[in-house]
């Protein structure tokens, strides 16, 4: 069927190509901006740290979305990571150790759940990884006497690498971390991306018998990546735990998992830009539609994805792409 | 809304402007042009029905209060905070409202967990919150807090009254069954009742321990087995949709016709159920703020609030109605004190907060003070479900007046333990019948 389906040539080839060229330009820009906007503003830094740590976590949606796979379950990495926090902080109290045992964890738990979730694709996948999330939702909320349930577990302020701070520093250094991770995550992964395991995800969204034939095992593939998007995840959910300081399982909850989607959408899956510009913009919109309209904020953020899909359905980065080189198309 | 444009003004001036007012903090304080509170609230999702009327009840007692020449001369603004969307965004808000908008006092939360995620940052970044409708008790008996404080009773009072006063009114009682809602409240409270029951009257057997999950629709499963279990008293600290649901199906299969009911949180559902609610169960109402309170300490006061009220809404106000208005109260009594002692100079935060521990403070029906801890002791009126021609809904009699001392642990004691270390002739002793 798809030989007579394909398309003559992807209209969003060239600005793609110029996007790759202008990608680390762009994402310098956005670190300043998002710099800036925090010295400028202490509790944007508050709002931008979360931002961060939802565009890491997204950036693993990201990866299962060049495979053609949407996990409607991702929250469970994210509510994973920041319980290893919340439970580990009292006897670890070092926020960089936590940082990489959260990332381990979770990890861990995405290649046992990897490991059957990736027998399935499309909407089975999207579903099973739903399921698992909310067990563990479940799990959060029954087990009260250990995890206290919807009250959550505080995370209090915590050495980082050592070093004792104060609030302000303390929330400085973690908004660091975030950008650091960030940028560093999103070159792993671009150069991730353009390596050929990369692009055997590709070939699952199109074609995987195709991929069998070479001698590539998609399954494997599949797998390597939702393990790297379970570590992201994991990375993720540390992040907002030691920004927002308070866990409870809402984290877990579908909607968040919904709300990893909605930036992953938003953002557009073409860079690993994408993701941060969607989570900036997600966690901006919301806030200053929360603001004016306390009451309407999510029609309003609705109806900002709406006319993403509506519009421009390359997300954000979609956007800037054919801002920037798609005259010629 | 006249405040629509201020706010618009910054939002389209984008982060520019936020850093003035980021600054204000640090500086001496000067009488403010107008007092901005930030009130977070449920304005979506299921306490919504808490949150809703709670965010009518303030908007018109704050018109009251400027129209009577606001707090210490100064007119309140309100600004407005959904709670639905969870914690993250809640702190983020928490820090907005503070850093950005400059409010000078918070009030803060329905949910439990808002709040106890809310009341550190009160400390970080010094500034007054006041827990205005959060019950947990954990607030207090986990951690010391200077800037925050609690204008209305807790899980502990709500749950020991209703407790205290089925002990006195059904002295007989051998089983009981709980069936909560499966979350943080549902399960404290079921603690605390525990730890109680065993102290007051030891040997009550619990038939069943049932915690149906958060948002139910459906308890027939649940009724079922109560009807087989025939235990003499059901407890549910359930509210909203839920336990107007728990109640409806209950009754059409006649479970409340073979066993007594205990309602802690019953109130706020009552004009929904109207007559459907069957008569002679424990219903209380987290206070003393019942429609018929008999002898409220300032009646026309109390029934100025429900008359415009109803006037202005056309319902009853419910409790939270009460409770945000407890935190108004409190918030000009302080202030005034505040003022006062400065002899007319704006307070400080440190000096604000400082006026509100051991601050006692009038309410329509009664006083509450603020322990040292930061804990209000509001009284609580509990009563049997009842129907006169003055409402067309439950109200409870025969009613029974619980002091907040009374029924409150001690300072620096965990309410568990101190529930624990109850007489059981605290029954007879404890309340009056008013």
């Amino acid at each position: 069927m798809s030989t007579t389906q394909d398309p003559p040539r992807d209209p969003m080839a060239r600005p793609a190509r110029l996007m790759k060229r202008y990608e680390p330009i762009l994402a310098i820009l956005l670190a300043a901006a998002m710099i800036t906007a925090a010295i400028l503003a202490p509790w944007l830094r508050f709002v931008l740290t979360i931002a961060l740590a939802k565009g890491i976590a997204v950036l693993g949606i990201l990866l299962l979305l060049r495979a053609g796979q949407v996990s409607f379950g991702h929250a469970i990495y994210i509510a994973f990571g920041a319980y290893v926090v919340a439970f580990l902080a009292p006897t670890v109290n070092d926020a960089a150790l936590l940082l990489a045992l959260a990332a381990v964890g979770a990890g861990l738990l995405g290649l046992v759940i990897g490991a059957f979730v990736t027998r399935y694709r499309q909407i089975f996948f999207g579903m099973l990884n739903l399921a698992m999330s909310m067990v563990f939702y479940s799990l959060l909320e029954k087990l009260y006497a250990i995890t206290k349930g919807s009250d959550g577990i505080r995370v209090e302020i915590m050495p980082i690498a050592g070093q004792a701070l104060d609030r302000v520093a303390y929330e400085w250094v973690i908004f660091g971390i975030a950008l650091g991770i960030a940028l560093v995550v999103a070159i792993l992964l671009r150069l991730y991306l353009s390596s050929p395991m990369g692009e055997a995800l590709a070939g699952i969204k199109t074609r995987e018998t195709r991929l069998e034939f070479m001698g590539v095992p998609a399954r494997g593939v599949l797998l390597s990546a939702y393990v790297m998007s379970a570590v992201v995840g994991g990375i993720g959910g540390a992040l907002i735990a030691l920004t927002s300081r308070h866990v409870t399982p809402q984290l877990a909850y579908w909607t968040s998992s919904g709300e990893l989607v909605f930036i992953a959408i938003l953002g557009g899956a073409g860079g690993v830009l994408g993701p941060f510009l969607g989570a900036a913009t997600y966690e901006l919109v919301r806030i200053y539609a929360a603001a004016s309209f306390a009451d309407a904020w999510q029609m309003i953020l609705g109806a900002v994805l709406l006319l993403v899909i509506l519009f421009a359905p390359g997300g954000l980065w979609g956007m800037a792409a054919r801002a920037i080189g798609g005259r010629g198309r | 809304m006249t405040t629509a444009l201020t706010r618009r003004e910054a939002l389209t001036a984008g982060f520019g402007t936020v850093l003035l007012p980021a600054t204000l903090s640090a500086q001496p304080a000067q009488k403010p042009a107008e007092f901005k509170i930030g009130v977070t609230t449920f304005l979506s999702g299921p306490a919504s029905v808490f949150g809703v009327p709670s965010r009518k009840a303030c908007e018109m007692l704050v018109e009251h209060i400027n129209a009577a020449g606001g707090i210490a001369g100064v007119p309140v603004r309100p600004i407005f905070v959904d709670e639905g969307p969870g914690t993250d965004h809640l702190v983020g808000e928490f820090r907005r409202l503070v850093q950005s908008e400059g409010v000078q006092v918070m009030m803060s939360a329905i949910s439990s967990g808002s709040c106890l995620a809310c009341t550190p940052l009160a400390t970080e970044l010094k500034k007054v919150t006041i827990l205005w409708d959060c019950g947990t008790q954990r607030i207090f008996e986990e951690a010391h807090y200077d800037y925050a404080f609690r204008t209305q009773g807790y899980g502990t009072s709500e749950i020991l009254a209703p407790l205290l006063y089925l002990l006195k009114t059904k002295p007989n009682i051998r089983t009981v069954a709980v069936i909560n809602q499966d979350y943080a409240w549902g399960r404290d409270s079921w603690e605390l009742w525990k730890a109680g029951m065993d102290a007051l009257k030891p040997g009550v057997r619990v038939v069943a321990e049932m915690f149906p999950r958060f948002g139910s629709t459906d308890f027939s499963t649940e009724i079922t087995r109560l009807l087989a279990l025939r235990p003499d008293v059901v407890l549910s600290t359930s509210w909203g949709g839920e336990l107007v649901t728990l109640i409806r199906q209950s009754t059409e299969r006649r479970l409340h016709e073979r066993t007594t009911f205990v309602l802690p949180v019953a109130e706020a559902s009552m004009q929904i159920l109207g007559r459907t609610m069957p008569e002679g169960h424990v219903i209380g109402t987290r206070g003393d703020h019942w429609n018929n309170h008999p002898a409220p300490k300032d009646p026309a006061l109390f029934n100025k609030f429900v008359g415009d009220y109803r006037q202005k809404f056309n319902e009853y106000p419910i409790y939270p109605c009460h409770h945000i208005a407890q935190a108004l109260w409190a918030l000009k009594a302080a202030t005034e004190k505040a003022v006062a002692a400065k002899n007319g100079a704006w307070p400080s935060d440190a000096e604000l907060a400082g006026a509100f521990r051991g601050l006692t403070f009038p309410t329509p029906t009664s006083t509450i003070t603020l322990r040292e801890d930061g804990q209000g002791l509001e009284d609580q009126i509990v009563g049997l479900s009842s129907f006169n021609d003055r409402f067309p809904f439950a109200v409870p009699k025969e009613m029974m007046l619980y002091p907040g001392a009374q029924v409150s642990a001690p300072v620096g004691q965990k309410s568990t333990d101190w529930l624990k270390s109850l007489k059981p002739d605290f029954v007879t002793t404890a309340g009056r019948s008013i």
